[in-house]
């Protein structure tokens, strides 16, 4: 019986906390590309980048937060300096709406163009960030580190197995929860968010009923600078903010946003944990777990590990074009193809 | 093929930028960046060819490139017969028994036709085959990985003379393009793009992490050159006569003996230089202007207005009784292929294979904004937005350190703002490279030099 609790922890501590708090990260993530996918129709290459531009921003401020001394205790500082990071994204995405974005969408331009212009739009902030911030690692989560520590655990429950619960986990467990709710309920209850289903179901009757498209594409722009801006926050505080890094990211988002329906918010959040939880349990080494569930005379010779870490990354798209191959449209029914 | 004026205009454009650089920064830099310029221009126009011929995207630019730079080292290195000895035979047998696991599968796929069944069957093929592999698999890399690791750890090649790759190189792109055709060609074109990029990240990371294969991460040195070494040039005779005889007027006019030997033997030291790179210059731009040569003809021939046709209605091609997916097929393969051939080049000029190196924002987003810059659909506007892109990429922290130089002539040299901006000149380039393609995307989105309307 303790065998079984200790290999329980083991997957709770290795795989599913992860697991949980990487999924988060990316289904907010994937929920922005699918919003401006939805509405604005185009694969938003840029996306990576807004994100770390948020988390830039959030950073620069809770820099002259700790040096106004200005903190929340045990929660780190950067959750004060969130709302300005959100404000300066919002702007972000405006203002990259109105001069650049914009032209093509008067112009009903393909959506291939669109997506060669959100590169360019990278490119440009991709070159702020690093003019601005550097290239450098930075670490910027402080308060406290772990709500609880693996020794703390094992004495609590004399168990062998430790269990991590590390704050920023929480904190991204939390934030999500609470941003997607309040995403879904604005999409179903209020009118505005109906409005935006409508004009993402149908443009041109959407636009006959009298819904001003200019208004819609404000508010997608909105609440893309709010998830991207979170997003990249909640990774940069879990992991650590690396500029380069969220160039990768868009790789895995992508793939979260077409696997669970490129289109549907909902999928989104379901691709983004599928291709969490595949690439960690498909990298993991499961040696420790059979160990405690299994007789000592079958223990595993190995490390039992599919495919080693190295691969990370290679498992998203591994899983993005299996799907795109059984089925195209995605887990939940997407708007294209 | 006649060209316009305003090619004319082009051409002449680029020619004097090198000879501009030469005469500023040097011959040395000029022929530095022009051989970069080539290579960049031969990967433009393999992107332009599958995308200004017949409109199919292929962001996976990287993974044909650093496919082609596997060919360099499988091609030239020498053959290391330990590691062949350690795991040779497993790594064969693992070959034969994924032939044989491929083959099941699609046997089953042409036998089974109830869909259910066929997941099922596959599934537990792979599953089975893949658990086979992997027992012969993992005992061979591991024992050829153990082999010599500091300067070994890999099979190596096959030692013959590196400019066969750069064939080999389009042949290995072209393979894995054939693959991912075939899984992703059907896809929409934005999709398409999403799922290239993501496929080179695969063979990339592929690279990096199977060192049996590509020494991985450790990196493989000291290719083989396909031109002389510069140590070699400077005792040669026939090398320091011609210098000699080049420069004759000027050595002519120094009197004292030890001070003319010491001239002489700068000039024979720059003039080595200049001479391996002006001879990598030569050997890049002949297979530059042969595949410019084909990939003109190709353009103009019946195929080449079928493609274009295809691009512009592919319902109605289609109609018209043409195959869309095999062209599609066939273009996406040949544009890939002539990304591996640059991809072999590159690293031939290097004399090095690092598969870290491979990034998507340097390797695929750059060659698509020269695509995009240069005019698709038009090869000699790929060629001219290699040239002129990869021109910027490199001059523009120079353009930049003049440039923050005159803003911030009235800040002091220790000011912080000023010091920030001279430490971050590296990533103005980037900025350089959003602004020229938003630029051009937005006032002229055919590009610089746009395709010719032919009514033929």
């Amino acid at each position: 019986m303790i065998d079984f609790l200790n290999s329980i922890i083991v997957l709770l501590n290795f795989i599913i906390i992860p697991g949980i708090s990487y999924g988060s990260q990316l289904a907010l993530g994937a929920l922005g590309v699918t919003f401006v996918y939805a509405i604005l129709r185009f694969a938003n290459f840029a996306h990576g980048e807004i994100m770390s531009f948020g988390a830039m921003i959030t950073i620069l401020f809770t820099w002259f937060f700790q040096s106004q001394n200005i903190g929340l205790g045990i929660l780190p500082t950067a959750l004060l300096a969130l709302p300005i990071g959100i404000i300066a994204t919002i702007i972000l995405c405006i203002i990259s709406d109105k001069f650049v974005f914009q032209y093509y969408r008067y112009q009903k331009s393909v959506p291939v163009v669109l997506a060669m212009v959100s590169i360019g739009v990278m490119f440009v902030i991709n070159a702020i960030i690093r003019i601005i911030i550097g290239t450098e690692t930075i670490k910027f989560s402080d308060g406290q580190k772990f709500i609880m520590k693996a020794k703390q655990f094992k004495v609590m429950t004399g168990l062998n197995e430790g269990l991590a619960l590390k704050s920023s986990q929480v904190i991204t467990i939390l934030i999500t929860i609470l941003l997607l709710t309040f995403t879904f309920w604005f999409l179903q209850k209020t009118k505005t968010g109906k409005s935006m289903r409508a004009f993402s179901d149908n443009e041109d009757l959407a636009l006959l009923s009298g819904i001003n498209p200019d208004r819609v594409v404000f508010i997608t722009w909105v609440i893309v600078g709010v998830l991207a801006c979170v997003a990249g926050t909640l990774y940069g505080l879990d992991k650590s903010y690396k500029p380069i890094i969220y160039l990768n990211l868009v790789l895995p988002i992508f793939a979260s946003a077409i696997v669970g329906g490129i289109g549907s918010p909902f999928g989104a959040v379901v691709g983004g944990y599928v291709i969490a939880f595949s690439e960690i349990m498909v990298t993991y080494a499961y040696k420790k777990f059979f160990v405690y569930i299994l007789p000592s005379s079958l223990e595993p010779s190995g490390l039992v590990q599919l495919l080693s870490t190295d691969y990370k990354f290679a498992v998203s798209f591994s899983i993005l074009v299996i799907v795109l191959l059984i089925r195209p449209s995605g887990i939940f029914k997407g708007r294209v193809l | 093929m006649k060209f316009e004026k305003y090619e004319w205009v082009a051409i002449a454009i680029m020619v004097s930028l090198f000879i501009f650089v030469g005469f500023i920064q040097g011959w040395s830099v000029s022929l530095v960046i022009l051989n970069m310029c080539i290579i960049s221009a031969i990967m433009t126009m393999g992107v332009n060819i599958s995308w200004g011929y017949a409109g199919v995207i292929n962001f996976g630019v990287m993974g044909f490139l650093a496919m082609g730079g596997l060919a360099a080292v499988i091609v030239s290195y020498p053959p290391i017969t330990e590691s062949w000895k350690a795991g040779g035979t497993g790594i064969g047998v693992s070959f034969v028994l994924l032939v044989i696991l491929v083959t099941a599968v699609m046997y089953i796929n042409k036998t089974v036709t109830d869909k259910r069944n066929r997941y099922i069957f596959n599934t537990i093929v792979i599953i089975f085959g893949i658990l086979v592999i992997r027992h012969f698999y993992l005992d061979a890399t591991e024992s050829i990985e153990d082999v010599n690791p500091a300067i070994a750890g890999f099979l190596g090649g096959l030692g013959l003379p590196i400019i066969f790759s750069w064939i080999v190189g389009g042949f290995f792109a072209a393979g894995v393009a054939f693959i991912i055709g075939k899984v992703a060609l059907g896809l929409r074109s934005d999709y398409l793009a999403i799922v290239t990029l993501g496929i080179s990240e695969i063979v990339v990371s592929v690279l990096k992490h199977e060192e049996w294969l590509s020494r991985g991460v450790k990196n493989v040195i000291g290719l083989k050159r396909p031109v002389p070494y510069e140590i070699n040039l400077q005792n040669a005779d026939w090398f320091i006569n011609l210098i000699t005889y080049l420069n004759s007027s000027k050595l002519n006019n120094i009197i004292d003996v030890s001070d003319r030997q010491q001239v002489l033997n700068n000039l024979i030291i720059d003039g080595s230089g200049i001479f391996v790179k002006l001879s990598y210059a030569i050997l890049f731009l002949i297979v530059m202007f042969i595949i410019f040569y084909f990939a003109n003809k190709a353009q103009l021939s019946p195929w080449g207005r079928m493609m274009r046709a295809i691009r512009d209605n592919e319902t109605a091609a289609n109609a018209m009784g043409k195959d869309v997916v095999k062209q599609h097929l066939i273009i996406f393969v040949i544009g890939a292929a002539i990304v591996g051939v640059a991809g072999a080049m590159l690293v031939t000029l290097d004399g090095l294979f690092t598969p870290s190196g491979y990034r998507p924002l340097r390797f695929t987003f750059i060659i698509w904004i020269m695509v995009i810059v240069g005019g698709s659909g038009n090869n000699l506007g790929a060629i001219f937005g290699g040239f002129v892109i990869w021109f910027s990429w490199i001059e523009a922290a120079p353009l930049t350190t003049f440039i923050i130089n005159q803003l911030t002539v009235g800040l002091e040299p220790t000011n912080a703002l000023k010091l920030h901006l001279l430490d971050s000149v590296p990533y103005f380039r980037y900025l350089f490279m959003g602004l020229i393609l938003l630029l051009i995307l937005r006032y002229r989105p055919k590009g610089i030099i746009p395709e010719k309307v032919r009514h033929s």
